[in-house]
């Protein structure tokens, strides 16, 4: 089977648009405008700006992935006691807005949260006070739950499912409440998906900006704003790539603490 | 300054392959013009290939900075360029642009004289620049929320509209605002002006309902927000959508924008690109491409033409008093604009 030629395509694809911006990205990151090797872009993370954007980065995508979990359990829970058919046709709903462009998603949060919104207006129905939402943390923290979601509830739900039912009612044999059945059973084997999920959920909502321009209203700085800022309207490449850099390096190492104990379990996680 | 959504860009596409489908006759010689999306009537281009048996080849962009990362990559060779004032001055400093010989043109005094003298902010001799659309800064407000008249900066930070104001969500223009209140120059240099404007920006910040560019004007519109600072083109399509929106030039002044056209150093056919500007500035084509995307023009001749709603709104048609208070902005040093992204950046975590 030395059908070598076939990975071409994918070759292609991981020089072009991996390791060449990777490169790229590098080069700009260790150098200034002249050319001349620097570490100030890489050690820039740590101004007190810069720093307090990073922590309200990891702040809010640790949040967001611990209500993720909170919400993905039961979910996937929910959907594994569905019969089969039915079960095929709940995953469709659950992935069939990821087939939609999430800033249209986003926008349209925008929409219900807003003061005159649909979420205020029908709690004027109901007589209850409008709520102010839009452009808080509060609205940034739905927009991204909403947003990443459905990454955490897929892989936990297969890990959930590959548990072998005999396990779970041996355990009831033996006396285990649900509580314990969960805790000691589902959790621990479910564990594997769980941290795919996290993985699909934390690195996105760690370096997140579009989310927090739109339903943040602009006033909630994240560090995926500040790089944004560095390329886009100062056009200071070389400190956007080095705090570009910085952030890959935190997230990889965060990741790496995770993944820690990941290492022997079975192939489900993305890494 | 032109800030057009997918749509339009797709309604510029289509145009594009229209124009593309109809070539009856091969013409001769080619302009490759670059302009932003749905900046331009394309009925416009085919009259142009029509009357002259010139071909050309429209390029978009969508903001002055992708206009220019095209541009400098110099993959395509663009003979006419279209941008922002600030971008025009960066490309006539970086002699890209060819003088161009504006008297020998039939029609380009149609331009009024006062656009040429604003142009002079970035072209001192006007050598290079046409004026080709322009506009201001201003507030747009909801005539329903506000007590008595708007017709000051200070609407935004006295505190009265609390949680009630759209602010932009671009560095120059939020300080353009605070400087002009402040009454110095939006294209000020000094440091201790730059610093006490982002002290109020701070102030201020707890009554700003958010930051935004492309929504600012639709919050208005629905009636989220009492006022919002928008650019006037914008202001007029939300009047069109919302009778009880009104705009306002602020008494202290504001910012006049102007996209102008330069025609390239690297253009091998200066008469043809010419010939392009002069067609341009012709009253029935200015009228043309003012009916298709309704900013201000600085054609005379149009304005004069124009119904009587359309030139006394001051979207559409500044008044003489409005704009002698309003300045043109310049690109800032390499040192100023790095104060300016401190400082956006200290407001922000503010």
């Amino acid at each position: 089977m030395k059908r070598k030629y076939l990975a071409t395509p994918y070759i292609i694809w991981v020089v072009g648009f991996t390791l060449l911006p990777l490169i790229t990205i590098g080069i700009s990151a260790f150098t200034r405008d002249n050319g001349t090797f620097t570490w100030s872009n890489i050690l820039a993370i740590s101004e007190p700006i810069n720093r307090q954007a990073l922590f309200f980065s990891l702040a809010i995508a640790l949040g967001c992935t611990l209500i993720c979990i909170l919400l993905a359990y039961p979910a996937a829970l929910f959907l594994k006691s569905f019969r089969f058919k039915r079960k095929g046709f709940t995953i469709f709903l659950l992935v069939l807005p990821m087939w939609m462009n999430f800033i249209l998603r986003i926008l349209a949060w925008q929409m219900i949260l807003s003061k005159n919104g649909i979420l205020n207006f029908l709690l004027g129905k109901l007589g209850i006070a409008p709520l102010s939402i839009s452009n808080t943390w509060g609205a940034l923290m739905i927009g991204m739950v909403y947003d990443f979601l459905p990454y955490m509830i897929l892989p936990v739900f297969n890990a959930i499912s590959d548990i072998d039912e005999d396990t779970i009612e041996a355990a009831r044999d033996l006396g285990a409440g649900s509580m314990a059945v969960f805790r000691k059973i589902i959790f621990p084997l479910s564990m594997p998906g769980m941290l795919s999920g996290v993985v699909m959920v934390f690195v996105p909502a760690m370096t997140s900006f579009v989310i927090a321009d739109i339903l943040g209203g602009g006033k909630v700085q994240l560090i995926g704003n500040i790089i944004e800022q560095e390329f886009m309207k100062s056009m200071d490449w070389h400190l956007g790539a080095g705090l570009s850099i910085s952030l890959m390096l935190l997230v990889l190492i965060s990741l790496a603490f995770t993944m820690q104990n990941d290492m022997e379990d079975r192939g489900t996680t993305i890494w | 300054m032109l800030r057009k959504n997918l749509c339009a860009a797709l309604i510029a596409l289509t145009g594009g392959l229209m124009l593309g489908g109809c070539g009856k006759e091969e013409p001769a010689e080619y302009l490759t013009v670059f302009n932003y999306g749905e900046y331009m009537d394309p009925e416009v281009i085919d009259q142009f290939t029509e009357e002259t048996g010139i071909g050309i080849k429209y390029e978009e962009a969508l903001t002055p900075e992708e206009l220019y990362a095209k541009y400098s990559s110099g993959a395509i060779s663009y003979d006419l360029v279209c941008s922002a004032d600030y971008m025009i001055q960066r490309l006539i400093q970086e002699g890209e642009a060819q003088k161009v010989d504006f008297s020998s043109m039939k029609y380009a005094d149609n331009i009024g004289d006062r656009f040429w003298q604003f142009s002079k902010a970035f072209d001192p001799d006007n050598e290079y620049a046409l004026p080709y659309f322009y506009g201001t800064i201003g507030i747009l407000y909801d005539t329903t929320k506000v007590d008595g008249p708007v017709d000051s900066w200070s609407v935004l930070f006295d505190g009265s509209y609390k949680n009630d104001i759209i602010m932009q969500n671009s560095q120059r223009d939020t300080f353009m605002i605070t400087l002009k209140y402040l009454g110095y120059s939006l294209n000020t240099s000094d440091e201790n002006e730059l610093r006490e404007a982002q002290q109020l920006l701070i102030r201020q910040k707890p009554d700003v309902q958010a930051y935004l560019v492309d929504e600012a004007r639709d919050e208005v519109v629905a009636g989220n927000a009492a006022m919002a600072v928008v650019y006037s083109g914008e202001a007029y399509l939300g009047h069109e959508y919302n009778e009880d929106l009104a705009y306002v030039v602020p008494k202290e002044g504001s910012n006049v924008w102007i996209d102008s056209w330069i025609v390239t150093k690297n253009c091998k056919n200066p008469e043809a690109a010419a010939k392009f500007l002069d067609f341009l500035c012709r009253e029935d084509v200015a009228e043309k491409n003012f009916e298709y995307i309704y900013y201000s023009t600085p054609n005379e001749a149009v304005v004069e033409n124009m119904d009587e709603e359309l030139r006394n709104d001051p979207a559409i048609t500044p008044t003489e008093e409005d704009l002698a208070k309003c300045e043109v902005c310049t690109q800032a040093d390499e040192e100023i604009a790095r104060l300016y992204n401190e400082l956006w950046k200290e407001l922000k975590a503010d």
